[in-house]
């Protein structure tokens, strides 16, 4: 069988493979999105002691350490028996509203977004950061830069590091915010705000008043009918920090709602053998296979997903983007405050977005509270309860960390279950099913019979079915243009150039 | 325009923090681009494995590899890289001593499979089914890379011409490295550390140094230290006297303990080693009049308090570490 090899998939965080079978006419048989890589975490987190975990669990991704850093002392929160402070608890969430507003900020910029504001056709060296700048202009490009560096600031303001911070303490946070930081805070959010709002209108120029993008986010191409999954509040509106995890079906019934300490009554984990990574699905509906529909246990746990669970956003101007978005896909209101599920997964990228304007709304509001500049900022524990469990919503997903320790708080279990992770089989369901829609026989056999080389553009939108998931993703800038003059001589430790460059 | 130098950045066992690293220099990243053709970053280019493979040999001016070896597929990127590239750069604590990654060295090969694909509260997996190197589907046969039994630092199986440190690096520092390597200065004899001191972590840290003497003790949870004295002088396990400079101690200033992620300083071989030696010496016991049963007893019994000084002292250097591995 003839196949095609996408090695290494690229735009996201981590390593991965797509593997496309072809039948004897060309069309697709299967498709096979592997990930060839496993650290153990599980495992070599035994024997270490529970209170290491923010800082170890950091490492699982450089990208979202925060995400870890969070669901790893909400873990340890519980497993010592103690609340964070309410200043904590704030603290917390504004730390976290910050990398919400700079990860997904990477993700439409540098990730994802190059797919549209390029182009998906455009050349491969085209289709990144710089080509989104030469797209936007200089100017979007300084303010994606300056968006990143004011959020990573403020990261390390009130976490210790830019990347994999350590403020986080079981019972609370290691250092308090002084009005000084808060007044910096203040002023973030305020651009933040801005800035996402010059996103979302961005998005409305270059996707939603481009006809050829809108059928092609309408298209049945990049289309599941699978289960959502997100947090949300007590008053079922969408939350990053903390609350309840709510299923809804593809006709947005709710089928499950849980504390997150019982995800494992709710989740089970599907092991394959041809890739290292899990497949979770909903453990009371079942394992189907890689199909969706309500009978079907594959659920998505994404930006759209936690949108189609909940009533709307708890901040206004994200609020009306939240309602202008499912009036655009026609959806109607169901069990009184949602809307029907949107599952043209291409609508992911304006959700990411809505998000980010509530990240920077909420980063606001924590920021005018006064609480905030509170000194008492830990609550020491007086025991070890030996289990815990603590879940955040990871930019890419609900994301479950479980620990289970001895009487000396030494790790005996872990068990985590990372946002990207959840979204493995859909995600191999819309690589598939863009695979099938893209390649087939008539596409790439022309009109010699002889089969031609299916293009690079062809394969890109193969890709843009998992990257619309933003799997793990990644950093953000890689280029931008230059506009120094100057002439650079790279050299050995000899002294012997090894080149030499000038530009004006 | 003439040819710009390629600069390449590849992620073997790794997290993607160094990416995050490289792209947080922010605005200088006007001055890489103007100077560097970035050309490959599967975080952010589209380039593939087999472009890499097309190149001639030494055709990337410079690469800088981050991550451990852990897989054949990281280990064959290490090579790749190594002839397609003049100057190959250790970037980052897994590449240069295995961090986090390494500490799977402390455990058995066979316990991950288990832990991971068995024996978890939410697996379904009755016939436990593993992941193979070779897998037989009905359209053909897919491969996945295989597991080495340790977790290797990059220098462990290519030559490596440079060393970046830190758990990622610090901004500031690939801000230094880069600034160095545009200004087409000489750079250091091969086989130097770039982007950090020379000396400890203490030298940076803005505390409070008094005389080093601790009669207890304490995990990290248990106290909420002074912000203005030595932690290890409060008994807390800070790293710091044994982690090599260059990070400017943003840890401290957090109230949270070094946890040694710019790893094994200038002039010692092994961090943990450097760690135990330090503590030995600050570990105050009243000794007067007692045997020396007794001394031990009663140092044990301080040092007891701690149940985990393999995960702490080599979090970051297991790999490269005179051990390297748990023996079996």
């Amino acid at each position: 069988m003839k196949r095609i090899s996408i090695d290494p998939i690229t735009r996201l965080e981590g390593h991965g493979k797509i593997e496309i079978f072809l039948d004897e006419d060309g069309n697709v048989a299967n498709a096979y999105f592997q990930v060839p890589e496993l650290r153990g975490f599980e495992q070599f987190c035994v024997g270490r002691m529970a209170e290491e975990m923010p800082v170890i669990t950091n490492r699982i991704c450089g990208v979202c350490p925060e995400a870890h850093h969070l669901a790893s002392v909400k873990a340890l929160d519980a497993l010592f028996g103690v609340e964070p402070t309410p200043a904590a608890a704030k603290i917390r969430e504004m730390f976290y509203m910050a990398f919400f507003v700079t990860d997904h900020t990477t993700h439409f910029y540098a990730l994802g977004g190059p797919d549209f504001i390029v182009g998906p056709d455009a050349p491969a060296s085209e289709r990144n950061i710089l080509g989104v700048v030469r797209k936007l202009g200089i100017d979007a490009g300084k303010k994606v830069i300056a968006c990143r560096a004011r959020n990573h600031n403020v990261i390390k303001m009130l976490g210790g590091r830019e990347i994999h911070p350590v403020a986080a303490v079981p019972g609370g946070w290691s250092k308090p915010v002084t009005a000084e930081m808060r007044e910096r805070i203040v002023e973030v959010a305020h651009q933040n705000i801005e800035f996402a709002l010059f996103s979302l209108d961005a998005f409305d120029k270059i996707v939603l008043n481009n006809p050829d993008y809108m059928e092609l986010v309408t298209s049945d191409l990049y289309m599941h009918r699978t289960h959502s999954m997100g947090t949300v509040d007590a008053t079922g509106q969408v939350n990053f920090y903390d609350g309840d995890i709510r299923v809804v079906d593809p006709d947005g019934l709710e089928v499950a709602r849980y504390h997150p300490s019982a995800y494992f009554e709710h989740i089970a984990e599907r092991v394959e053998p041809w890739t290292y990574l899990k497949f979770p699905y909903l453990k009371n509906i079942g394992w189907k296979g890689f199909v969706d529909g309500p009978d079907s246990g594959l659920y998505m746990s994404t930006p759209l997903a936690r949108l189609n669970v909940a009533g709307g956003m708890p901040t206004p101007e994200a609020h009306a983007q939240f309602e202008r978005m499912y009036e655009t896909f026609g959806s109607k209101k169901i069990e009184g405050d949602r809307y029907q599920p949107i599952h043209h997964r291409l609508a992911t990228h304006w959700a990411r977005l809505i998000e980010m304007l509530y990240a920077s709304e909420r980063m606001l509001e924590l920021a005018y509270d006064d609480e905030i500049l509170s000194p008492h900022i830990r609550n020491i524990p007086d025991l070890i309860v030996g289990e815990g469990i603590g879940s955040v919503e990871a930019p890419r997903g609900t994301l479950t960390h479980h620990y289970v320790t001895d009487d000396r708080g030494v790790l005996t279990k872990v068990n985590m279950i990372v946002g990207t992770t959840n979204n493995y089989a859909p995600m191999s369901m819309s690589i598939k099913r863009a695979a099938e829609g893209l390649i087939n026989g008539s596409v790439h056999t022309g009109h010699t019979g002889h089969t031609e080389e299916i293009s690079e553009g062809l394969l890109n939108k193969v890709e843009m079915a998992f990257r619309l998931y933003d799997p793990c993703l990644s950093c953000a800038t890689h280029t931008m243009p230059g506009r120094m003059d100057l002439e650079v001589r790279i050299r050995n430790h000899e002294g012997r150039v090894l080149s030499k460059v000038r530009r004006k | 325009m003439s040819e710009k130098p390629k600069l390449a950045m590849y992620w073997a066992s790794s997290c993607g923090g160094c990416e995050i690293a490289l792209v947080n220099i922010h605005e200088m990243i006007l001055d890489v681009d103007a100077v560097f053709d970035f050309m490959f970053c599967p975080c952010l280019l589209d380039t593939k494995i087999k472009d890499i493979k097309a190149l001639e040999d030494k055709a990337i001016t410079l690469t800088l590899f981050n991550g451990a070896i852990r897989t054949t597929e990281n280990e064959e990127m290490a090579h790749l890289l190594r002839r397609k590239s003049e100057v190959l750069v250790a970037f980052g604590s897994c590449a240069h001593e295995g961090c986090i990654p390494g500490l799977a060295n402390l455990h058995r090969s066979e316990d991950f499979l288990e832990s991971i694909y068995v024996d978890n509260p939410t697996i379904d997996n009755p016939e436990s089914t593993y992941p193979l190197p070779e897998c037989d589907m009905p359209e053909g046969t897919l491969s996945l890379p295989e597991f080495y039994d340790r977790v290797s630092t990059l220098a462990q199986v290519t030559d490596v011409d440079y060393f970046i440190p830190g758990c990622p690096p610090e901004p500031h520092q690939v801000r230094a490295v880069l600034q160095a390597v545009m200004s087409g200065e000489d750079l250091p004899p091969r086989g130097s550390v770039l982007g950090a001191g020379s000396a400890i972590v203490c030298e940076e840290c803005a505390r409070v140094k008094a005389d080093k003497k601790i009669t207890r003790l304490y995990r990290t949870y248990e106290i909420q230290p002074d912000t203005e004295a030595c932690l290890l002088e409060q008994g807390i396990l800070c790293m710091g006297v044994a982690t090599r400079s260059g990070c400017g101690a943003p840890c401290l200033e957090a109230n949270m303990p070094c946890t040694g992620c710019y790893g094994t300083p200038e002039g010692s071989m092994d961090q943990g080693a450097r760690m135990s030696a330090a503590l030995g010496s600050i570990i105050e016991v009243d000794g007067k009049g007692l045997s020396e049963d007794e001394l031990a007893r009663r140092f044990n019994k301080i040092l007891d308090h701690i149940p985990d000084y393999a995960g702490l002292f080599y979090k970051y250097s297991m790999s490269s570490s005179i051990m390297k591995a748990r023996r079996k």
